[in-house]
């Protein structure tokens, strides 16, 4: 089953929409609560990252049988250093964010922690794509 | 324990979703990160922060919160006042600060475990 969502840069009263939408479809097939919370969590980071750095980007969901795949794709500045950005406690995000109570450098480590499969590429002034596995079993 | 419990002792305002003030209180998670609250709330916790925006509401959505509590007498914004009567999950605020109003609410929720 596969599902696409847009995620739309600097819109945060839509930030977690698509996360809620996957939650809502987990939630349909019975897959154990246990695994559609640490999915929730690593798609909600996911989300907010787009909202809060780049323009625009696509959630994309692919569900089987025994696993979710997803695929956060975003246009935007990128990630010049991925190991310093995955560091508890590093962020980029402006002040006004910070003052949301975003931008704590919480976001990729709660990902890393709350997903099977996490993987990462940037290209800086173009975009980063971040792929989270989930196994259901 | 539910809501309207701690409504009760502590002596909150409701300020969006009455119509969640029966859901269970299993714990609570006081911090103004909101990937904090992500990464470490969980479901049926009641959440004290001094944010009052919209994103609130999405995070105690996804985390199947039972209710957030604002502290020093802050009100929700209105479309997070808003989401919080659509989903049932009542915001309340106290007068109090974060560190007085947790400690309250820490003692409430142990006795009745």
């Amino acid at each position: 089953m596969e599902f696409k969502f847009e995620i739309e840069g600097g819109n945060f009263s839509k930030a977690g929409s698509a996360s809620s939408e996957v939650k809502k479809i987990l939630k349909q097939l019975n897959v154990n609560p246990k695994i559609i919370k640490r999915t929730v969590v690593s798609l909600y980071e996911a989300e907010v990252n787009v909202v809060a750095h780049a323009f625009e980007g696509n959630m994309n969901v692919d569900i089987d049988t025994d696993k979710i795949v997803v695929k956060i794709e975003d246009r935007g500045p990128g990630i010049p250093d991925i190991d310093q950005a995955m560091q508890e406690g590093y962020s980029t995000a402006t002040p006004q964010v910070r003052e949301m109570g975003f931008g704590a450098g919480m976001g990729l480590p709660n990902i890393k922690r709350n997903s099977d499969k996490m993987n990462i590429t940037s290209k800086v002034d173009v975009g980063t794509e971040l792929e989270i596995i989930n196994y259901f079993g | 324990m539910i809501v309207q419990d701690i409504v009760e002792k502590l002596g909150l305002k409701v300020c969006s979703g009455a119509n969640g003030l029966n859901r269970e209180i299993e714990g609570g998670y006081t911090s103004d990160l909101l990937s904090d609250v992500m990464g470490n709330a969980d479901e049926n916790h009641v959440w004290v922060t001094l944010q009052t925006h919209k994103n609130i509401m999405a995070i105690a959505s996804l985390k199947e919160l039972a209710a957030i509590v604002l502290v020093k007498g802050y009100e929700p914004e209105a479309d997070a006042a808003e989401q919080s009567n659509e989903e049932g999950i009542p915001i309340l605020s106290s007068e109090e600060e974060a560190f007085e109003l947790t400690g309250k609410l820490y003692e409430i929720i142990n006795q009745a475990k």
